[in-house]
């Protein structure tokens, strides 16, 4: 499979009164033309800012590219200039956040909003940019586009805000989609249709996605691959039957514990004890190991490596160095492991 | 059968009545809350979940109906004294527990704000106790008192909004989308509080979500509303297994499962209101279509949903 965005050895801090908050503290992965990775974790972990440092949408005099780079067609994004980054923004990269007023201007006709990317990065005339402009919202689902051209943002339902955006975000036919929580804020009915709308979408223009949520079934819904952030790294990766019928970390079991499952009877829910790490003076071993119950006397001295689970999963965590002793994840992981041809707990077909 | 603690009969609240804008927010809901149960209530945004639990804790004035509590109407004309009982036997817990705390309050003046107002507490002393008490009761510590809302996560902010409603100690509390804002883990984490002081003090709880999966966790029975009406109201296990109302069917098969190969067969059922066909005058309203299974449907609806139900047997 062909990678369209290469993630290496990523750091990045914030200067701040308190001191240096290491937002990022390592993060590798790629991305691969068409599909849809999803960033999970909890807030705080670093997902935005891992995403906005992609789009280099982070505050110039605050933040700092510490290592490592982002290598997107042939270039290091974190080296580049504003303005060679505004010609990338938009048109080859996009992206929609959970709000759609952040990205729509309340005072201009949503038909101009469209428009105006189009132009800026297309030769096309400006007719020419309103029939496409008027053909992406027929795409995303809008009834009577001619007409609501001419409408501002707050003639529309929340629902149809996020569509324009994406409209907006898919005017120029990106590569790469990036969605930060955008339909945390919808219905569960909105949502289901603006997840629909993307996936369709993305085959239809083969855009590659970063979907960036907390709620684990969207993710079940969207995803193709999971990176699971904790403390500013990616502590696991795979494909997304891998992260959810045979996690490896601690910290993903804690996460998929704490849902309920609909058919699990009243069980109490698994809440993941403590508070996430200090930024500003992070743990030196492994983040996580202060508020998990699998931590043994190397989690507090050395950051584990990643340990390969598969060609396409990886972990990091101390527990799967050949030495360290078997543990049993909790009951409710052991449940989805049981449906797992890989895994140890596998009990028959899957379906 | 469990005692009845709320009685909410046929209750509407409508807003700028007689003006264009005039919204029908609840238009006329009858149910009853049980001691000791949690009620969940779900439905979309806009559906009038947060004006029916508003209504009930009286911060609005009924347009039309009644809500007894205890079988006493809590509407109407009422002397100081008959409030301060009701106010002091109902609380509310918000979505947003930053907006819902007085910022420039320090902790303690915060939680001991009905302490005071009904003057539960002897003296200083006491007072300071009881805050104390509270405060651990929902997993923060006494250091925690001196503290202003600023300071504390998100997880905690909605502790602190329990441990205030708790400080009156209320029968009943109406819980507006408590965890909408939180994390997955914070979720769990309020959600475990919550139950384990409904076990602790015997609290009933009206629960309103858009979280259908966290609901059904929490809820021994689950209403579901739809633009001001109550569609459809049954046991929480049994609505998910046998959804009635094809509104409560849409809405149940449009929520993501934290489980890739349940996901990959989903299909949604979109809910188009014609499909009921009802003709002018028809008599559509609650029925009770299996035990303790209440589905608002015309008489001709009911027949068929027996029909269903009866060849699934
Ligand atoms: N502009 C900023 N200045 C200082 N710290 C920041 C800034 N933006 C984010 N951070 C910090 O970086 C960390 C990661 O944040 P973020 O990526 O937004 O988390 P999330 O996973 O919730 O999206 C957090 O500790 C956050 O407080
Ligand atoms: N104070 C108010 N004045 C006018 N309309 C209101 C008021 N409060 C709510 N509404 C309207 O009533 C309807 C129901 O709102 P609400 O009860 O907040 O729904 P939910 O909590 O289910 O999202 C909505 O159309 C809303 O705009
Ligand atoms: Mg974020
Ligand atoms: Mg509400």
């Amino acid at each position: 499979m062909e990678k369209i965005l290469q993630v290496k050895d990523l750091e990045l801090s914030f200067h701040t009164f308190g001191g240096e908050v290491k937002a990022i503290r390592g993060v590798n992965f790629d991305l691969y033309k068409g599909e849809t990775l999803a960033i999970v974790g909890e807030s705080g972990s670093g997902k935005s800012v891992t995403t906005k440092s992609i789009m280099r949408l982070l505050p110039e005099a605050t933040s700092e590219f510490k290592n490592g780079e982002i290598l997107f067609g042939g270039r290091d994004l974190t080296k580049l200039s504003d303005k060679e980054m505004q010609k990338i923004r938009g048109k080859d990269i996009s992206m929609i956040f959970q709000d759609p007023m952040t990205s729509l201007n309340p005072t201009m006709p949503i038909g101009r909003q469209i428009t105006e990317p189009i132009l800026k990065h297309q030769k096309i005339s400006k007719d020419e940019a309103k029939k496409v402009a008027i053909d992406l919202l027929r795409l995303v689902g809008m009834p009577k586009p001619e007409l609501r051209m001419k409408q501002y943002p707050h003639q529309f339902s929340g629902g149809q805000r996020q569509r324009i955006v994406i409209a907006i975000a898919l005017a120029c036919n990106p590569q790469i989609l990036i969605a930060d929580e955008p339909t945390t804020a919808l219905d569960v009915t909105i949502q289901a249709q603006i997840l629909e709308l993307m996936k369709d979408l993305q085959k239809k223009i083969d855009t590659s996605i970063i979907f960036i949520t907390h709620d684990l079934g969207v993710v079940a819904n969207v995803a193709d691959r999971v990176a699971v952030m904790y403390g500013g790294k990616i502590v696991e990766i795979g494909t997304v039957d891998e992260i959810f019928y045979n996690p490896q970390h601690p910290y993903t079991w804690g996460l998929l514990s704490s849902m309920p499952s609909m058919d699990a009877e009243d069980a109490k829910l698994y809440a993941i004890p403590g508070t996430p790490p200090d930024l500003l003076d992070p743990p030196k071993g492994d983040a996580f190991a202060l508020r998990s119950e699998y931590a043994m006397k190397i989690d507090m001295e050395q950051p584990p490596p990643f340990f390969k689970v598969s060609d396409t999963h990886m972990a990091a965590t101390w527990l799967l160095h050949p030495e360290a002793p078997a543990v049993e994840p909790p009951e409710m992981v052991i449940e989805r492991m049981k449906k797992f041809p890989g895994s140890r707990y596998y009990e028959g077909s899957a379906n | 059968m469990a005692e009845k603690l709320v009685e909410i009969k046929n209750l509407k609240q409508h807003f700028n009545v007689g003006k264009a804008n005039e919204v029908k927010a609840v238009d006329g809901i009858s149910f009853d809350i049980y001691k000791g149960e949690t009620l969940g209530l779900v439905g979309e945004s806009g559906c009038g979940k947060s004006t029916t639990g508003r209504s009930i804790i009286r911060l609005y004035d009924a347009t039309d109906g009644q809500v007894l509590y205890e079988g006493e109407s809590v509407h109407g004309k009422k002397n100081k004294k008959d409030l301060k009982k009701f106010n002091r036997k109902m609380q509310m817990i918000f979505q947003d527990p930053y907006a819902s705390l007085n910022q420039r309050m320090k902790v303690m003046d915060i939680i001991a704000e009905g302490i005071d107002i009904h003057g539960l507490a002897k003296d200083a002393n006491d007072r300071k106790k009881m805050v104390y008490d509270l405060l651990e009761t929902v997993g923060l510590n006494k250091e925690h008192a001196n503290r202003y809302p600023h300071e504390f996560s998100g997880g905690q902010r909605q502790r602190l909004g329990i441990a205030r409603a708790l400080a009156v100690d209320p029968d009943f509390i109406i819980a507006d989308e408590p965890i909408s804002a939180l994390d997955v883990s914070i979720q769990a984490q309020v959600v475990n509080l919550l139950k384990e002081l409904q076990e602790e003090k015997g609290l009933t709880y009206l629960f309103i979500a858009h979280d259908l999966s966290m609901v059904k966790y929490i809820s021994d029975r689950i209403g579901v509303m739809y633009f001001g009406k109550l569609v459809e109201l049954a046991p929480a296990d049994e609505l998910y297994e046998n959804p009635m109302h094809p509104y409560t069917q849409s809405l149940l098969s449009a929520i993501p499962l934290p489980d890739p190969n349940y996901e990959r067969n989903r299909t949604r059922k979109a809910y188009d209101p014609a499909v009921h066909n009802y003709v002018d005058g028809e008599d559509v309203k609650m029925r009770e279509v299996s035990p303790n299974h209440f589905v608002d449907c015309s008489e001709k609806e009911f027949a068929e949903i027996q029909e269903h139900l009866a060849a699934k047997k």
